[in-house]
């Protein structure tokens, strides 16, 4: 009886390895890129293609400069690391999210130069990374065009200027908001040099570190992020641009 | 706080920055595959929906290569002097073709065409009309003026060779709201605002028809892009009082009655309250897209793309109105 259950184990855990490889070679929104997304930003580790990483965006950019996306992996444990990729993108790097004890949810706006998957790469503590994602295509309104915002003008006066709120919520984690004036100027438009915000974190009262966010280029002028924050109904956001700039700021319930 | 952005600003190339490229990169020529297309012919036909008043009615769809973007409601009014147009489409192929339809009609000249708002569905066709008087609400000028490059290039993305040869031809004319007598027809010009910051109706009181443009939507969902909201409530209120008796919506089939006027209404107090309860609960706009459609609703064409988009449209504004400023 032992060695027949021993052999079943083997057997199950060769299908099952085997199954993991199968779902690696075959990339469901089948992009030319993925090869080059895998290597470039998941390090070539293994991946398995899961749909418990929820990917959401409309089908169609609507406004090319902000189209919403967001993810959530709540049936995922032990998170280290969310990478957010848009494959087709000049800059396919949207974000690094590190929600430790965090409830695994983000929600922001990215820029999108054309049709493109968007993907959410979830490392778990085995180091495998659980992918999910969905494509957005680009030719969406045509009575809307590309929104310039607000920092044409007058960018200067408002940056680093934060606007949040926290909703307590029952059933699930209480939600952040947070909006960060500044231009995100992606550095690919002649005579503009990049600008934008790098580094983002949130801490409790006490200052314990809960989670860090690592942002580049794709993502929206003037960021409006929506975070799960599990409890807390006091948050310190620290971050900083890659000029230097600081942005600080404490957030209660209201 | 220090400010060490490393350039002063300066207008356009701040505009492109903002972005990956500029805007004119969109304007790559579509091709059109399907054998209909190939004919680029909008198939216009005039339909007589009142005395000397016809109709080209548009379908209810998204602009597609397949439609060329006929996606929408023009119109003419045969008078003892001439032919009033009423919109000129998505293109000079459109208001070319629109213009021989109405030759087939009538010999009539053409005494004035109007343009209802600056959507390019609705003055893109204007080149074919540059010989003649092209009437437009002052602020719909402008906003053409502002938008109409943009839009001619999305189009050139959406619809593809359709579009080929067609130029931003601006309205020539400014139209002032009031009474007016048009070879004998009597018209009342409305400039009220909602859809857009102009929007013009036109009420001929000689026959009774009400040409409405993109302020009432007929059985397909309104579209929000420019829309404010409230100010597009009062304009459907005052519209309900017109004493009309065929009614034209920019989009959707003619009617006889208010109901278009209510389901217009009704859909966008709906739409606005899905977006207030969103934004106040902290709700993201993705959660907010995938808000179910009421059962009333569901029989509109388009209407869960368009909710996806009034979402881009009017969602950033609201969701401001819930966050408070936490420094400075
Ligand atoms: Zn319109």
């Amino acid at each position: 009886m032992k060695v027949v259950a021993l052999v079943f184990t083997i057997v199950f855990s060769l299908m099952a390895q085997a199954n993991a490889a199968d779902k690696e070679m075959v990339d469901p929104l089948n992009s030319p890129q993925w090869g080059v997304m895998h290597k470039r930003f998941l390090n070539s580790e293994p991946v398995v293609f899961d749909d418990k990483v929820k990917v959401y965006a409309p089908e169609f950019a609507e406004d090319s400069m902000n189209v919403p996306i967001s993810f959530e992996a709540i049936e995922l444990k032990d998170i280290k690391e969310v990478v957010v990729m848009a494959d087709l993108n000049p800059i396919p790097l949207v974000l690094r999210y590190f929600p430790n004890e965090l409830t695994p949810y983000l929600a922001f706006r990215i820029k999108l130069q054309q049709g493109s998957p968007v993907r959410a790469a979830v490392k778990t503590s085995d180091n495998i990374w659980h992918v999910g994602g969905t494509w957005v295509d680009a030719a969406g309104g045509g009575c809307t065009l590309p929104s310039i915002g607000t920092s044409s003008g007058d960018w200067s006066s408002t940056l680093g200027k934060v606007s949040a709120n926290i909703w307590p919520r029952k059933n699930s984690s209480n939600r952040l908001r947070i909006r960060v004036m500044h231009p995100m100027d992606t550095g690919l438009a002649p005579g503009i040099p990049k600008f934008h915000i790098e580094k983002m974190t949130l801490s409790d009262k006490e200052g314990n570190k809960l989670a860090r966010l690592e942002v580049y280029e794709p993502i929206s002028e003037n960021p409006m992020l929506s975070l799960g924050v599990d409890k807390h109904e006091y948050l310190k956001i620290n971050g900083r641009d890659n000029n230097g700039n600081i942005v600080d700021a404490e957030v209660v319930t209201r | 706080m220090t400010i060490l952005r490393s350039v002063t600003a300066i207008s356009m190339a701040l505009v492109l920055g903002l972005g990956f490229v500029g805007a004119g990169n969109l304007q790559a020529a579509g091709t059109s595959t399907t054998a209909k297309s190939n004919a680029f012919d909008y198939e216009l036909k005039a339909v007589e929906i009142a005395k000397d008043t016809y109709l080209f009615q548009g379908k209810n769809e998204d602009f597609s290569v397949k439609n060329g973007g006929n996606v929408v409601n023009t119109g003419f009014i045969v008078t003892d002097d001439g032919v009033l147009i009423i919109d000129t489409g998505i293109s000079r192929r459109y208001g070319e073709q629109q213009r021989a339809a109405i030759a087939k009609i009538t010999d009539k000249p053409i005494l004035a065409v109007y343009i209802t708002h600056h959507h390019p569905d609705h003055f893109l066709g204007n080149q074919a009309y540059s010989d003649s008087k092209i009437y437009a609400l002052d602020e719909t000028a402008k906003s053409i003026k502002l938008e109409g490059e943009g839009f001619r290039s999305n189009m050139y993305r959406l619809v593809g060779d359709w579009m080929r040869g067609t130029l931003l031809t601006m309205p020539n004319e400014k139209l002032k709201a009031g009474k007016t007598t048009m070879g004998k027809h009597e018209l009342e010009f409305f400039s009220v605002d909602g859809h857009t910051s102009s929007d013009l109706a036109i009420f001929d009181r000689t026959t009774g028809v009400l040409f409405a443009g993109d302020l009432v939507f007929n059985g397909r969902a309104p579209t929000t892009p420019h829309a404010n909201i409230d100010k597009w409530q009062k304009t459907l209120s005052a519209l309900k009082e017109l004493p009309f008796k065929v009614l034209v919506p920019g989009h959707g089939s003619v009617a006889k009655d208010i109901t278009p006027i209510e389901q217009t209404s009704d859909y966008l107090n709906w739409l606005v309250g899905v977006l207030k309860e969103g934004a106040s609960n902290g709700m993201d706009m993705n959660e907010v897209m995938r808000t179910e459609i009421p059962e009333r609703f569901q029989s509109m064409d388009l209407v869960k793309i368009e909710l996806t988009r009034s979402v881009t449209h009017l969602y950033p504004a609201l969701e401001n109105q819930f966050l408070n400023p936490v420094n400075d």
